[in-house]
């Protein structure tokens, strides 16, 4: 989902997901004096109460019973569907009513604000309420409320609880309050005098002008100033509101989960933003206003080029072979007043004689460029993915299925009519489903049952592993025997990405029929093991495709003719990227379109095509993993990908629009997002990160082109480029020895992953540990929940015998009273 | 930030954002959201705080509300009157608490008043009939129907006493994540 990535994230969203520990104690501590003032209250309430009649008592109790006795007899399934069960639960006496009404776990609840809202909320409407309260509050409510009682309210109660609310409010940090404010479940015309109660009196403390010194003061100045920048940048990114209508539309008509995968989509466009950005400012730019000197011959622009990537474009800014391998420098004369684009050289441009040089080292530009990109998505992946994966998290208990269900899984953004209907229509079968699965028992699987089932699933299996396998070799052969090297048969270059992005889009078919004649546990199983088979398959495609390109032909360019292995890799890969897109266009095309038409007039089925969530998604992260892989060999390759998202998306709306409708089992939006951001992050960016780093550590650059050329590795630039700069600059020396300890040193990367390795374990164990507690907690939960059942009836039972032991005194004393008339 | 609008003043808007979950540019939109529902009703200037309520029917009419089978429900307990008549404070309130940014407990609190139908702080077994018939458009027989209700408080309910309390709502919430995203209405 968007809002989980980092880069939509505003201030809003921070308040709202911060629901730790720490908020619920400062809660707590500041409004426990409130609540303990209001249980004394109702204390006095209850003794009041209980001096009422015992005759009241007992009409209430009839009442009560006869409401009730339609409920008789309808016993608990645990205790036996033939007896009358004896706690059937509405027949208990206003008595016993009363001290369940007043039990600590009602009156501290779990939410504080609930609690605090409901008291104030309360004590508004009591107030509200001048007349007496009419007919229909008199509720058999258990509640001590005011309603059944008919006692008599005061303003001052309002008065009481709106002064401590503000004194909570003013004891808070500013930003705290507005916290605490925003999640208060008061309306806001309450909220808004709350809070100018709160400020106002803030504001009338004397502020003190010699308590702050002069440095922290600035200090505070630039912070505020940092957070206001900071807040008007995310108000900027969120006003540009792309998609906002068509996501809108999306999730009014599809529900969630289709809409996940559009929201990913935005995801990934942010991404390869961000990198395009990165690239485009810092390598792209600087280079492409300093052309190098021309090459060879000129090569015209044939249309071609656009889907080969070959031809005109091989000597452009687009690819790796252009770059220079020096620093560009640009001469910078007073009366030029030329801008140089941002130098990470300190070097300036120094007054004095005319022409003064600035100087932007290509090399280490690029070389850095790229580290730090890769480095930053890093981080922000792993962040959304960890945060994805903190909401999504709960413990799998199938015992309130049915709860989860009614209340949960309606869902509020689907506002169209039919939409509406067909997930009223799902909701009632998933509860009829439910309902039989519970009635019905299961049934045992004899030996031979499931040694027939193990025997389906192996040989599926084995099919599934046996076709990737084929698959895999055929590719090997094909760049083995058949692949072209040489530029001159351009449309035949064309050939192996048609190839893989057919067998991409086949072989799923080919699991799926597999997948037809396996039986599952359940849907979400066969979800998640037709998503492994589709990973699995490309995974080893790609494998095989990297050993080739990084393996042989980095290694053989000269013997295979060519000189600039760095730029046919790069073209390599936006041809895949482009063919993997028409693909996408063709399978659209006959998958969806096609396919509706042939249902419904050939088979004459009512329901349209579903939307395939999982497979879109997937084919979204191979596409991201390859503009990952090409990145360091074609770095406008982002710029590409963005256009593609981009019809992408318009193209996956309208065909939505036309063809399909909704999946029809209830898809679990979060736990799906965290399941895609982790395949974007672990296979997919991992993967194409420990590419990448091969690359540059391992590989021999291209002696001819490209902006490491005559180096033994790319990442000599780095070091070459830093011991340049400790010659002109002697001080920083310790820079050098930063770089040439820590960045190069092996040992100091394997001592940073193994402590890594060692903190993510001890978190997982950590988690593990949580987990069993949880399910410890909630066998006492339940355990202390029967012995609240064994107390309620033992209650009643002591007051249906006071009052047995009662009743006849009364009427022996009615009886006395009637024979002295 | 830069734009001059003159519905609010600035301490109104600012109230306004510290109370919900909207920025300023979704306040403003939210109002004129709000205006046009009846735009000869509600006045282009707020700065004297003029008491008007949109009626029920036009809420209910509104795009995003008009196939919620809940929407009556939603408007009478975001609504001061309790009516579902709703001025521009309860109609930013509403929005708010149906927001994607509001926290998990403020959404719970408003769900379990909006599934309770009689308002008197439980979710009883009419309740809960009443819930499921809005939900499978009385596709339901009366014995599925009653059977359910019977599981769901099986399920449920920790104390006891026969129906729903906000404390049981809230512990049924824990094992629903997808809570935050189900009850989120855009605008």
């Amino acid at each position: 989902m968007a809002s989980n990535f980092g880069f939509s994230q505003d201030p809003h969203h921070m308040e709202a997901g911060l629901e730790s520990p720490v908020d619920e104690r400062v809660v707590l501590h500041s409004f426990s004096p409130l609540i303990k003032e209001a249980s004394p209250s109702s204390e006095e309430r209850r003794e009041a109460v209980e001096m009422q009649d015992l005759a009241e008592e007992q009409d209430g109790d009839d009442q009560a019973f006869l409401s009730s006795s339609a409920l008789v007899g309808r016993g608990r399934g645990r205790l036996g569907a033939k007896q009358v069960n004896p706690l059937v639960r509405a027949r208990w006496s206003a008595a016993t009513q009363r001290v369940l009404c007043s039990m600590p776990s009602r009156t501290i609840g779990r939410s504080q604000n609930a609690v605090i809202s409901q008291c104030y909320n309360r004590s508004v409407r009591r107030l509200r309420r001048q007349s007496q309260p009419s007919i229909r509050d008199f509720s058999l409510s258990a509640r001590p409320s005011i309603r059944g009682y008919r006692m008599e309210v005061t303003s001052e109660d309002e008065e009481n609880t709106r002064e401590q609310l503000v004194k909570n409010l003013q004891a808070l940090s500013a930003g705290d309050r507005i916290r605490m404010l925003r999640a208060m479940p008061i309306n806001m015309t309450e909220k808004s005098e709350l809070r100018k109660l709160a400020c106002s009196f803030k504001e009338k403390r004397p502020r003190s002008s010699t308590g702050i010194s002069f440095f922290s003061r600035v200090k505070y100045y630039v912070i505020i100033t940092l957070q206001h920048g900071w807040c008007s940048w995310l108000s900027f990114l969120q006003s540009l509101q792309l998609w906002q209508v068509a996501v809108k539309t999306i999730g009014g008509r599809f529900g969630t989960g289709v809409l996940s995968y559009f929201l990913f989509l935005k995801t990934l466009l942010l991404f390869n933003v961000f990198h395009f950005f990165v690239n485009g400012l810092f390598l792209v730019i600087p280079q492409a206003v300093n052309p190098p000197r021309p090459g060879a011959a000129e090569i015209s622009f044939t249309g071609l080029e656009l889907l080969t990537g070959g031809g005109y474009f091989t000597d452009t800014v687009m690819f790796y072979g252009y770059y220079t391998n020096s620093s560009l420098n640009e001469t910078c004369q007073p009366s030029l007043k030329l801008t140089c684009a941002g130098a990470p050289d300190p070097a300036g441009c120094r007054g004095g004689d005319g022409a003064t040089q600035m100087s932007y080292n290509i090399p280490a530009a690029y070389f850095f460029t790229t580290g730090a990109a890769f480095f930053v998505t890093c981080i922000i992946l792993v962040y959304s993915m960890s945060k994805s994966f903190g909401q999504s998290f709960h413990i799998k208990k199938s015992r309130s299925n049915l709860t989860t269900k009614v209340f949960f899984s309606w869902d509020f953004k689907v506002i169209k009519k039919s939409s509406v209907k067909l997930q009223a229509e799902n909701l009632c079968t998933q509860l009829k489903e439910l309902l039989s699965e519970v009635n019905c028992r299961q049934v045992e699987k004899s030996q031979v049952q499931r040694l027939s089932w193990l025997a389906v699933h192996a040989l599926a299996w084995t099919m599934c592993l046996a076709s990737t396998l084929a698959c895999a070799c055929l590719v090997f052969f094909f760049l083995d025997e058949h692949h072209p090297l040489s530029p001159n048969d351009e449309a035949s270059l064309l050939a192996l990405p048609a190839l893989v992005s057919s067998i991409n889009l086949l072989q799923p078919g080919f699991f799926n029929a597999v997948a037809w004649m396996e039986e599952y546990d359940s849907p979400s199983v066969r979800a998640y093991v037709a998503i492994f088979r589709n990973l699995l398959l490309k995974v080893s495609v790609l494998g095989v495709l990297c050993y080739h390109w990084l393996g042989k032909i980095a290694a053989n360019s000269k013997s295979l003719g060519l000189t600039c292995w760095e730029s046919y890799v790069g073209q390599e890969l936006y041809r895949f990227l482009l063919m993997d897109f028409i693909f996408t266009i063709l399978d659209t095309l006959f998958g969806e379109f096609l396919w509706k038409l042939f249902s419904q007039r050939v088979l004459r089925r009512q329901r349209k095509p579903v939307f395939d969530i999982a497979r879109n998604v997937l084919e979204l992260v191979y596409g991201q993993t390859l503009a990952w892989l090409g990145v360091l060999f074609s770095p406008l390759l982002p710029a590409v990908q963005i256009i593609k998202l981009l019809l992408l998306f318009y193209m996956k709306k309208t065909s939505l629009m036309m063809n399909c409708q909704a999946p029809r089992r209830p898809w679990r939006a979060s736990q799906m997002t965290t399941f895609f951001i982790s395949l974007l992050c672990f296979p997919s960016f991992l993967g194409a990160a420990v590419c990448v780093t091969y690359t540059i550590w391992m590989l021999e650059p291209s002696a001819e082109c490209g902006p490491f050329r005559k180096l033994s590795t790319m990442a000599m630039s780095g070091k070459s480029w830093v011991a340049e700069l400790v010659n002109a600059h002697p001080k920083l020396a310790w820079l050098c020895w930063v770089h040439s300890h820590l960045v190069e040193n092996p040992i100091f990367l394997f001592v940073v992953a193994g402590i890594f390795l060692i903190v993510t374990y001890f978190h997982t164990q950590v988690v593990d540990g949580q987990r069993k507690i949880i399910v410890l907690l909630q066998e006492q939960i339940e355990n202390e929940g029967q012995d609240k059942k064994f107390l309620i009836s033992k209650l009643q039972m002591a007051h249906e015998e006071k009052r047995s032991t009662s009743s006849p005194r009364q009427e022996l004393r009615s009886r006395e009273d009637s024979c002295m008339d | 930030m830069g734009n001059k609008q003159t519905i609010f003043t600035a301490q109104q808007l600012d109230a306004y954002q510290d109370c919900t979950f909207f920025t300023r540019k979704e306040i403003i939109r939210l109002f004129h959201r709000y205006r046009d529902l009846a735009p000869q009703l509600i006045p282009l200037d707020y700065t004297n705080k003029p008491d008007v309520k949109v009626p029920y029917e036009l809420i209910g009419s509104m795009p995003e509300l008009k196939e919620n089978p809940f929407r009556q429900r939603i408007a009478e307990v975001f609504s001061e009157d309790g009516e579902g008549n709703m001025t521009l404070d309860d109609f930013l309130d509403m929005f708010s608490v149906l927001s994607e940014m509001a926290p998990r407990d403020l959404k719970a609190y408003y769900a379990f008043k909006i599934y309770d139908f009689n308002n008197d702080d439980y979710i009883c077994k009419s309740d809960l009939e009443k819930t499921l018939n809005k939900l499978t458009r009385n596709e339901l027989s009366e014995d599925e129907s009653r059977l359910v209700c019977e599981k769901v408080i099986d399920e449920a309910d920790l104390d006891n006493d026969g129906r729903l309390s906000l404390e049981d709502f809230q512990h049924m919430i824990v094992r629903a994540p997808d809570f935050l995203s189900t009850f989120h209405i855009r605008i």
